[in-house]
């Protein structure tokens, strides 16, 4: 019987010649990732090893990666403290996949791990960050676990009792029309499958739009996988996933992509074809709420924000910085931008988009998870309304549960910036 | 079987979000993580925090409770009130979290009650004694049994890694 992707990587990482959709795996973790939320991982590590008269022992401080993003500069001084109490772990231990607060190695856990060069195809990756699966967009298992289970991870170095989940295979064909992208091909999927319609599913991408996708835009894809309930999204890697590895992960070891058998089992096949995708629209207050961009423009916008794990990449900085060069943000708005690493600020900055965006009037802040989750930046007031690039609309998102969060592509948000409505981006410019 | 009473009752997709906002995220500690346990329910917020919910009392949802963010706070405050969740269906890293942690999740797909009614909750279904009708509970994955029998994901990692040690 054939494998799919994720069958062929937990059978290795199981030690297992083969394995079948329920079965229960132990695989050994390539990767662990933690943000912040480490602060709670080092409680619930020291707590495992309580009265057993064991010193508590990390199993790989290499395999082990913690990246400052959640709340960059920290706020209060609780996240102050968190985020010192973590520093001091991290030099006891020797853990040199560590990314502090920088201007030059910071940024986003999802965007520093690929761009570190961090994440292989076959690897599995855990995180404890539900957009752990946007590292599938390079051809890995990955998924998001509790605090708790990462505890147990750091002590063991591999999960306990995975089933191995069935796959669902994802065929998207056509060429992306003119101001459509990555984003509204993942938010029209999740629309149709549902806010839970893959839970304890893989997505598995496949599909000539995939093959002709950039890494920066299958990240996009699988960051969002997680939006209809699934595990992990998964590109099955490629040319294009060995060049982005190469040239912009500074990786120099073979890379060996895992394909999926030809006679793969999967659960059910998904057709998206492409060719005439409208841009699309999330609307509140949840991530399947998704419509056409015609069936809510001209809505009054409070906030625009560009950034995050979603799209927080050059190439959707320089889509907005396109749209809005020589022109001005809407006074009636406003528009905050936040580059997902801090790599990706400085190539922003040599490529004129910083200042372009500045010019327009965006804020364009440091890199970091930002606005999306409402801990410490861009909260909106009552009854504002915000359209945004991130991930999530759930009520109260973004600090405020009295305010409403739309969610689009840089291109939709760009367009919207300018006019201070909700913008098609394919009219944009025109009377 | 165990009777309990339904002190809240909430539809489909309930995130993390509305569980335990974002903004309480630097809060960690499962000592004090209660206090912010559906934070922006306010009226409901202000009776968990007055001890005015016993424990054992019920949520009663819709399908996919705890979508979103794997904050483990959203079952760190919950557990902290020792309430369980009646829902159609659970979202993944919340119900792989929950049982990480002893939280009672009771998966009833179908389910619906209003405030006040009592539940009978047994292990192969759920009887809404206040409306008559019955739901049948839908097991949690078998993998998952030797975690909760173990009383949660810490005392059974400690027993895996004594087991290792023991072996050497």
């Amino acid at each position: 019987m054939g494998m799919t992707v994720v069958q062929k990587i937990l059978a290795r990482a199981s030690g297992r010649s083969e394995v079948a959709v329920g079965d229960v795996v132990e695989p050994a973790v390539d990767l662990a990732m933690s943000h912040e939320n480490a602060a709670l991982v080092i409680n619930q590590f020291q707590a495992i090893y309580e009265g057993t008269g064991l010193e508590p022992t990390l199993w790989d401080a290499a395999r082990i990666a913690i990246v400052f993003d959640h709340r960059v500069p920290a706020e209060s001084p609780k996240t102050a403290t968190n985020q010192k109490r973590i520093r001091g772990f991290v030099g006891i231990n020797g853990i040199a996949k560590f990314h502090d607060i920088r201007g030059d190695r910071g940024g986003i856990c999802h965007q520093i791990l690929p761009e570190s060069g961090y994440i292989l195809p076959g690897a599995v990756v855990v995180g404890t960050d539900s957009h752990t699966t946007s590292h599938g967009a390079l051809g890995a298992f990955a998924f998001g676990v509790g605090a708790t289970e990462m505890a147990s991870i750091w002590a063991l170095g591999h999960a306990v009792n995975v089933e191995v989940p069935a796959t669902i295979k994802v065929n998207v064909s056509g060429v992306l029309p003119p101001m459509v992208g990555p984003k509204d091909v993942i938010l029209h999927l999740v629309g149709k499958l549902g806010a839970a319609g893959a839970t304890f599913r893989v997505l598995e991408f496949h599909g000539d739009a995939i093959r002709a996708m950039s890494t920066s835009g299958r990240l996009t894809l699988c960051n969002m996988a997680v939006e209809a309930g699934a595990t992990s999204g998964i590109v099955p890697a490629d040319a294009e996933t060995i060049r982005y590895l190469k040239e912009e992960a500074g990786v120099l070891e073979a890379v060996h992509p895992v394909v999926p058998d030809r006679d793969a089992a999967y659960e059910r096949t998904v057709d998206v074809d492409v060719s005439a995708l409208a841009p699309q629209i999330a609307c509140p207050h949840t991530v399947d709420n998704v419509r056409p961009v015609s069936e809510v423009a001209g809505r009054h916008v409070d906030q625009i924000v560009i950034g995050s794990c979603t799209n927080g990449r050059l190439d959707d900085l320089a889509v907005a910085a396109g749209i809005l060069k020589g022109r001005k943000v809407a006074s009636t708005t406003r528009m905050l931008v936040f580059p997902a690493s801090g790599r990706i600020y400085q190539q922003a900055l040599e490529a004129g988009y910083v200042a372009d965006l500045v010019r327009a009037g965006a804020v364009v802040m440091n890199a970091g998870c930002g606005p999306c989750l409402g801990v410490h930046e861009g909260a909106l007031g009552d009854g504002e309304v915000a359209l945004s690039t991130t991930n999530r609309n759930f009520k109260g998102r973004m600090g405020n549960p009295a305010s409403d969060v739309y969610l689009c592509s840089p291109a939709v948000a760009a367009a919207s910036a300018v006019t201070g409505v909700i913008t098609d981006p394919r009219q944009e410019g025109k009377p | 079987m165990s009777a309990a009473s339904v002190v809240l009752v909430l539809g489909d997709d309930v995130s993390t979000d509305v569980i335990y906002p974002g903004r309480y995220m630097a809060t960690v500690l499962p000592a004090e993580t209660p206090q912010y346990a559906f934070a922006d329910l306010g009226v409901f917020n202000a009776k968990l925090k007055a001890g005015a919910v016993p424990a054992g009392s019920v949520v009663v949802a819709g399908k996919n409770f705890g979508c979103g963010s794997s904050r483990e706070q959203a079952v760190s405050a919950l557990k902290g009130h020792e309430l369980a969740i009646v829902a159609g269906s659970f979202a993944r890293i919340f119900l792989q979290n929950a049982i990480n942690l002893g939280l009672r999740l009771i998966e009833a797909p179908g389910v619906t009650a209003a405030e006040g009614d009592e539940l009978a909750i047994g292990v192969t279904e759920v009887v809404n004694l206040t409306s008559g009708r019955r739901y049948a509970v839908r097991s949690l994955p078998a993998a998952r049994q030797a975690i909760i029998e173990a009383g949660g994901l810490i005392p059974y990692t400690r027993k895996r890694l004594l087991g290792r040690s023991a072996a050497r």
